[in-house]
C-alpha cells in the first residue's frame, strides 16, 4: 500500500508541505532573492492592511478588482449556463451540433483567447465596436482602454469559455427524474413553478460544485488579465494597465515576487489568499446544508 | 405504444400546437443566435491570419487578398518551431508522468482498505482546492537556490514544470478513485481468490476497466498543460528557448513587433492541436467533466 501511495507522498511533501511551510517562513521576512532573508515579524501583514505606518498602495485595487470579477463572472457563468443548458436538454434536432459549438472555447488557452479578444474589442477596428456604432444612439466604449470597461470585457471574454458548464449543467439535467416533472405538471403548474420547485433544487448539488470552483478560479484569475493587459497597452513591464483596474490579486503577487524580488511580502500575500480561500470553502460547506438538496435523482 | 400517443397528440388543440411550434422557433433562434456568437472569434481569428499587415489593423473583417503565406512567414519571423516542441515536451512527458503516478495512488484510495484512508484522502481534496501561488514562489525559490549543490540549474528549463507530475497530481488522483469506486469490489475479490497481489488486480482488472477515465485523465492534463501559461511564465519565463507557445504568444506584441496577422497564424498554430483533439475525443471529454461535476 505505502508502495503504491508512495508518489503521492513524496510529491505532497516536496512539492506542497514543504514549500508552504516555507513560503509561511518567508511571509515573516524580507527576502529578494540575492540576500539571505532578514526577520520581520509581521510587518510584511501590516504593510499589507495598513496597520501602522504605511500601506501597500495598490493591495486595496487587487483586493476590489478580484472581489469584482468574482461577484459578477461567477454568478453570471452559473446563470447563463444553466439557461443555455436548459434550451439544450430539450429533445430537438441539433443538440449535439449546438453542444460541440459552445463546448469548443472552453478547451481553447486563455492566452490565445485573450490574444484574439483584445483585437476584437479594438476600439477603432475591431468588429464588436464596429456593430455597436452602427445602432444609433450609442457611443461604443473603449473597452481595454478604459478603466470602467475593461472588466466588463473580460467577463464576455469569460461567458466564451462558459462551455464545460454547460455541460455540467447538462449532465445535471438530465439527472432530474420525469416523474417528477409529470407530478407538478398534473397540479397545473407553469414553467416558472416548475422552475422552481422541481429543477432549481434538484440543481443545486451541481450549482454548489460549480460556485466553489469559480471561487476558487476567480481568487486566483491570471491569465487572462496578465496578457490582455499587456497586449492592449503595448507594453509587458507594468502589470494591471489601464490605471490599475486589471490589477487583480494573483497578478499583484506575482509583479511583487518576480518582478520586484519581493519574495517575502509575495508569501504573505499567497498566505493571505491561502486562508481566505479556505474560509470561503469551509463557510460554503456548512451554509451548503441549508439550501444543497442531496438526493433525488444525483448520484452524490 | 405509438398508437397511444397518437392519439394523445391529435387531441391537443391547434392554438396550443401554433404556440409551441413559435416556442421551438425562438429556441432556435437563440440557439443559432449564440453559435455565431461562439463561432465569431474563431472565424475572426482565421480571416485575420490571413490579412495582409496594413488590413489587419483596418476595420476591413475580409481578407482580401488572401495571403496564405502569413502561416510560412511566421516561422521565419519567431522560433515557432522550438516553442512547439518545448510545449510537446512539457504537455507529453507531465501527462505520462500523471497517469504513471496517479493510477496506482487512485488505486490504494479506493480498492484498498487501510486505516486513517478518508482522513489521508482529505488532504487530496484540500490540496486541488490550492492556490498554486502558496506554493510557486517559494518553489521557485527552491528551484533557483537550493538545488546549486546538484550543479543543475532548473530554472529557465522544464524541469519544474515536468518533474512533479510523476509525483501525483491531486485533481487526477481524485478523479480516478471516483471511477474506480464504480467498479464491483467481487471482480478484486474473485482475483484475490485465485491468489493474485494487489498488483495483479490493478493491472488485470482495474486498468482494462477503466481506459475511459484514464484517457479523460491524460487528456486533461494533456490540455492543461499544453495551455499553461502561468506555471511557464514563473519557471522559464527569463529563458527564451525553454519558452512555450503560450508563453511567446502573450509576449509576441509586445517583444518581437509582430503584426496582428501572423499573431493570428501563431495563435491559431497553437491552438489547432487542442482543436483536433477535442473533436477527436469529445465523448472523453464530455464524460471527464460530468464525472467530476455531477458525480462529485
Amino acid at each position: 500500500m505505502f508502495l503504491l501511495l508512495s508518489p503521492w507522498i513524496i510529491g505532497f511533501i516536496a512539492f506542497t508541505t514543504v514549500p508552504m511551510a516555507l513560503s509561511l517562513y518567508y511571509s515573516f521576512t524580507h527576502y529578494d532573492l540575492f540576500t539571505d532573508p532578514r526577520w520581520l515579524g509581521l510587518d510584511n501583514y501590516r504593510y499589507m492592511f495598513g496597520i501602522g505606518d504605511a500601506q501597500d498602495p495598490n493591495f486595496n485595487t487587487a483586493v476590489y478588482n478580484t472581489l469584482w470579477i468574482i461577484v459578477f463572472g461567477v454568478p453570471l457563468r452559473i446563470v447563463f449556463a444553466i439557461g443555455t443548458a436548459m434550451l439544450l436538454t430539450r429533445p430537438r434536432k441539433g443538440t449535439n451540433t449546438y453542444r460541440t459549438l459552445y463546448f469548443m472555447p472552453s478547451v481553447a488557452p486563455k492566452v490565445g483567447v485573450a490574444l484574439i479578444f483584445v483585437y476584437m474589442f479594438n476600439p477603432a477596428t475591431g468588429p464588436i465596436n464596429q456593430f455597436l456604432n452602427s445602432i444609433p444612439g450609442i457611443t461604443a466604449p473603449l473597452w481595454f482602454y478604459d478603466p470602467t470597461w475593461s472588466k466588463p470585457a473580460l467577463l464576455v471574454m469569460g461567458l466564451w469559455g462558459v462551455g464545460d458548464a454547460i455541460v455540467i449543467y447538462m449532465a445535471g439535467l438530465l439527472d432530474i427524474p420525469r416523474q417528477l416533472y409529470e407530478a407538478i405538471s398534473i397540479e397545473g403548474a407553469r414553467f416558472w413553478h416548475r422552475f422552481r420547485y422541481v429543477t432549481l433544487p434538484l440543481l443545486t448539488p451541481v450549482i454548489f460544485f460549480t460556485l466553489i470552483i469559480g471561487i476558487i478560479d476567480g481568487f486566483q484569475y491570471f491569465d487572462q488579465a496578465f496578457v490582455s493587459g499587456n497586449v492592449a497597452s503595448g507594453q509587458s513591464q507594468v502589470l494591471g494597465k489601464p490605471q490599475n483596474s486589471l490589477l487583480f490579486y494573483s497578478l499583484w503577487i506575482y509583479q511583487n515576487a518576480f518582478v520586484n524580488f519581493s519574495m517575502g511580502y509575495a508569501c504573505a500575500m499567497a498566505w493571505v489568499l491561502f486562508l481566505v480561500t479556505m474560509v470561503c470553502t469551509a463557510v460554503l460547506l456548512v451554509t451548503s446544508k441549508r439550501w444543497v438538496h442531496y438526493g433525488g435523482g444525483l448520484s452524490t | 405504444m405509438t398508437a397511444a400517443a397518437d392519439v394523445r397528440r391529435r387531441q391537443i388543440p391547434a392554438e396550443i400546437r401554433r404556440r409551441r411550434m413559435l416556442a421551438a422557433i425562438a429556441e432556435h433562434a437563440i440557439l443559432i443566435a449564440l453559435s455565431l456568437c461562439f463561432l465569431l472569434p474563431v472565424v475572426m481569428m482565421l480571416f485575420t491570419a490571413l490579412m495582409t499587415d496594413e488590413q489587419a489593423l483596418s476595420p476591413k473583417l475580409i481578407p482580401d487578398p488572401f495571403v496564405w503565406s502569413n502561416f510560412k512567414t511566421v516561422f521565419h519571423q519567431i522560433p515557432l518551431l522550438r516553442y512547439t516542441w518545448n510545449t510537446t515536451l512539457y504537455a507529453g512527458l507531465s501527462t505520462l508522468g500523471v497517469v504513471l503516478s496517479c493510477v496506482p495512488v487512485a488505486y490504494a484510495f479506493s480498492r484498498m482498505q487501510w486505516r486513517g484512508r478518508n482522513a489521508v484522502f482529505l488532504l487530496v481534496l484540500s490540496a486541488i482546492m490550492l492556490p498554486t501561488q502558496v506554493t510557486t514562489v517559494s518553489l521557485y525559490i527552491i528551484f533557483a537556490r537550493d538545488l546549486d549543490w546538484t550543479h543543475i540549474q532548473w530554472i529557465g528549463t522544464l524541469k519544474p514544470l515536468i518533474v512533479p507530475s510523476f509525483f501525483g497530481d491531486a485533481f487526477s488522483i481524485f478523479l480516478l478513485r471516483q471511477f474506480f469506486m464504480t467498479i464491483p469490489q467481487e471482480l478484486s475479490d474473485s482475483m484475490r481468490v485465485d491468489g493474485g497481489n494487489e498488483l495483479t488486480i490493478l493491472r488485470r482488472v482495474i486498468l482494462p476497466l477503466s481506459k475511459p477515465a484514464i484517457a479523460a485523465v491524460a487528456l486533461f492534463n494533456f490540455i492543461y498543460a499544453w495551455n499553461d501559461f502561468y506555471n511557464p511564465l514563473v519557471y522559464v519565463g527569463t529563458n527564451p528557448d525553454g519558452w512555450t507557445l503560450s508563453l511567446a504568444l502573450s509576449s509576441f506584441r509586445t517583444l518581437h513587433h509582430v503584426q496582428w496577422n501572423l499573431t493570428m497564424a501563431a495563435a491559431l498554430i497553437f491552438m489547432i492541436p487542442i482543436i483536433v483533439l477535442f473533436f477527436a475525443a469529445q465523448r472523453v471529454f464530455i464524460e471527464g467533466i460530468t464525472l467530476t461535476g455531477v458525480k462529485g
